[in-house]
């Protein structure tokens, strides 16, 4: 297992990582490199890739227990089953037409929404918060459901991502009809 | 025009380059084109190796004060974030390569630190399978 953190430094999932107490690489992606070059639109998102370096299966939300079921209306059973069958007897999950069937491709909206984050993010390291914000913000109008980006923002911007502005992007999600990743099966 | 370091992030990649700003144009040295992303102007086109794409309006692509920056993006259909007061901008990767990297299969690679410090790369884990997790604290 490699875990990846969208956290703008290793000091925000510091706590859950020492917790956590890995012994796999847990690294930590400030920039949202993972996020753009697998086109991943939120948290958590788990991908598998094989021996030799083949997407077997494409992004998907899972989690490693039911902690939150409730909320999520996920349950952790199906996943865990389907990779312990990939990892025990090599069982592949899909056929490769039907793991491409199952990817969210980009548009060009969200490639530019994702210039305008790295700009942002890099505006704000050399200390332009100003133009850092305002470029934070395109970022956010040109992939509205993208919430790697509106979300996971809201830190490095000092926005609370459990308050206000984290309720006012979910709504719009749900009124957009739930975007997200195809369901996997 | 005076020449001043501007900021262009290639992809996620940092460079400093020499460019001259008017109003909301932004015109990189050539030569800095060159050197730090391998693009030159020939006859033929805007050239890297061996490949080479079209340019229209030569005139406004490149004049005596470099190469128009948003001219120079577009010519590669690559997207641009741009901030001329800031002198940085970013270019980033268009949806069609992404596209057909992720309709290759082939898992992207990338080399990212770790909690502690040490440096990852996926390719690095070749031979075994790989459950990779994204999460964050938000």
């Amino acid at each position: 297992m490699i875990t990846v953190a969208l956290d703008r430094c290793a000091d925000d999932p510091r706590p859950f990582i020492e917790a956590a107490a890995p012994t796999h690489p847990s690294l930590i992606d400030s920039e949202h490199i993972v996020a753009d070059r697998y086109d991943m639109v939120n948290v958590p998102t788990v991908v598998w890739i094989d021996e030799a370096g083949r997407v077997v299966r494409p992004n998907d939300v899972a989690f490693g227990s039911d902690q939150f079921k409730d909320l999520t209306g996920i349950e952790s059973a199906p996943h865990l089953e389907a990779l312990r069958a990939w990892v025990k007897d090599g069982t592949a999950p899909f056929t490769e037409d039907e793991a491409r069937q199952r990817q969210m491709l980009p548009t060009p909206e969200v490639q530019l929404a994702r210039a305008e984050f790295t700009l942002a993010w890099h505006l704000h390291q050399t200390g332009n918060v100003d133009a850092a914000e305002r470029h934070f913000v395109r970022a956010g109008e040109l992939a509205p459901h993208d919430f790697t980006i509106r979300r996971g923002s809201m830190p490095i911007r000092g926005l609370d991502p459990m308050g206000a502005p984290f309720a006012e992007l979910y709504s719009e999600w749900i009124q957009a009809g739930r975007p997200y990743y195809v369901p996997l099966k | 025009m005076t020449q001043t370091n501007f900021t262009l992030i290639d992809e996620a990649r940092p460079l400093s380059l020499l460019a001259a700003l008017a109003g909301d144009r932004v015109r990189i040295d050539p030569e800095a084109l060159r050197t730090e992303l391998g693009w030159e102007l020939k006859p033929q086109g805007l050239c890297k190796d061996d490949r080479c794409v079209p340019v229209k309006d030569r005139a406004e692509f490149i004049t005596d004060d470099g190469v128009d920056l948003e001219r120079f993006a577009a010519a590669l259909h690559r997207p641009l974030a741009l901030d001329v007061d800031a002198r940085m901008a970013c270019m980033g990767v268009p949806a069609a390569d992404r596209i057909a990297a992720m309709a290759s299969l082939n898992a992207p690679d990338f080399t990212l630190p770790d909690w502690q410090g040490r440096t990852h790369s996926l390719s690095d884990y070749r031979g075994k399978k790989v459950l990779l997790v994204a999460y964050a604290s938000w």
